[in-house]
C-alpha cells in the first residue's frame, strides 16, 4: 500500500514539475506574444493541477491527513486561468490596435478579422439603451 | 523516493521562475510582461506547495489559496488599468 502511494505520488509530482517547466520554457521560446500566451495558460496550470493531487494523495497516504485545501486550489485556477489569459489577450489586441506594438507576428499572422461587419466585441463601444450601456447616462 | 522527486521538482520549478523572469525583463511588449509576472504567481503557489509536501505540514495551503486569489486579482486589475487608462473607449 505504502509503496503504491509512493509510486502514484512520485508519478504526479514528475509530470507536474515537467509541464511546469515545459509552459515556462514555452513562454521563452515562442515567437509572438498571442502564441506565448499558450504555455502558461494551458501547461503551467496542467502541472499545478497535478502537483496538487500529488500533494492530496501524499497527505491522505502517508500522514493519514485528509486535506481539501488543494482540491480548493485546483478548481480556483482552473477556473481563472482562462479569464486572465483572456484579458491579456484584449490587452494585446487594444496595444496593437493603437500602434503601441510593432513586433512582428509569429508563424500564425495577426489576428483575422471575424467575420461579417463590425471589428472584434472588444473595440466596439457599448450601444446606447442596451442593458450593459455605460453611455446611457 | 518522493525526496529524490521533490529535489528534482523543485529544480524544474526553480528553474521554470528563470525563464519567467527572463521573459519579464526581456518584454518586448507589456502583454509578455502580464503573461510572465502570472505565470510567476502560478509558480510560486508550486513551490509553496513543494514546500508544503517537503515539509509534512498543511498549514502552507492557506498561503497557496491566498497568493492564487491575490495573483489573479492583480493579473486583472492590470488590464483593466491598461485598457482604461491608455485608451479612450
Amino acid at each position: 500500500m505504502s509503496t503504491l502511494v509512493d509510486i502514484i505520488v512520485v508519478a504526479l509530482v514528475l509530470l507536474g514539475a515537467t509541464f511546469v517547466l515545459i509552459g515556462s520554457w514555452g513562454l521563452v521560446r515562442l515567437p509572438s506574444t498571442m502564441e506565448r500566451l499558450h504555455g502558461p495558460t494551458k501547461a503551467t496550470t496542467l502541472g499545478l493541477g497535478s502537483l496538487l493531487l500529488a500533494s492530496v494523495v501524499y497527505f491522505q497516504g502517508r500522514l493519514g491527513i485528509w486535506t481539501a485545501h488543494e482540491l480548493l486550489i485546483a478548481l480556483f485556477l482552473f477556473i481563472t486561468a482562462p479569464i486572465s489569459a483572456n484579458m491579456i489577450a484584449k490587452v494585446h489586441l487594444h496595444r496593437r490596435r493603437i500602434g503601441a506594438i510593432e513586433e512582428p507576428d509569429g508563424i500564425a499572422g495577426p489576428p483575422p478579422r471575424p467575420a461579417g461587419e463590425g471589428d472584434w466585441a472588444t473595440f466596439e463601444a457599448p450601444e446606447k439603451d442596451t442593458q450593459a450601456s455605460t453611455a446611457n447616462s | 523516493m518522493i525526496a529524490i522527486a521533490l529535489g528534482i521538482a523543485f529544480g524544474c520549478v526553480a528553474l521554470a521562475l528563470l525563464f519567467n523572469g527572463w521573459r519579464l525583463l526581456k518584454g518586448p511588449a507589456l502583454g509578455d510582461r502580464i503573461v510572465a509576472l502570472d505565470t510567476m504567481v502560478i509558480n510560486a503557489i508550486a513551490l509553496i506547495v513543494l514546500v508544503g509536501m517537503s515539509g509534512g505540514s498543511d498549514t502552507y495551503f492557506e498561503a497557496a489559496l491566498l497568493l492564487a486569489m491575490v495573483g489573479f486579482v492583480s493579473t486583472i486589475a492590470y488590464c483593466k488599468f491598461i485598457l482604461r487608462g491608455d485608451i479612450v473607449e
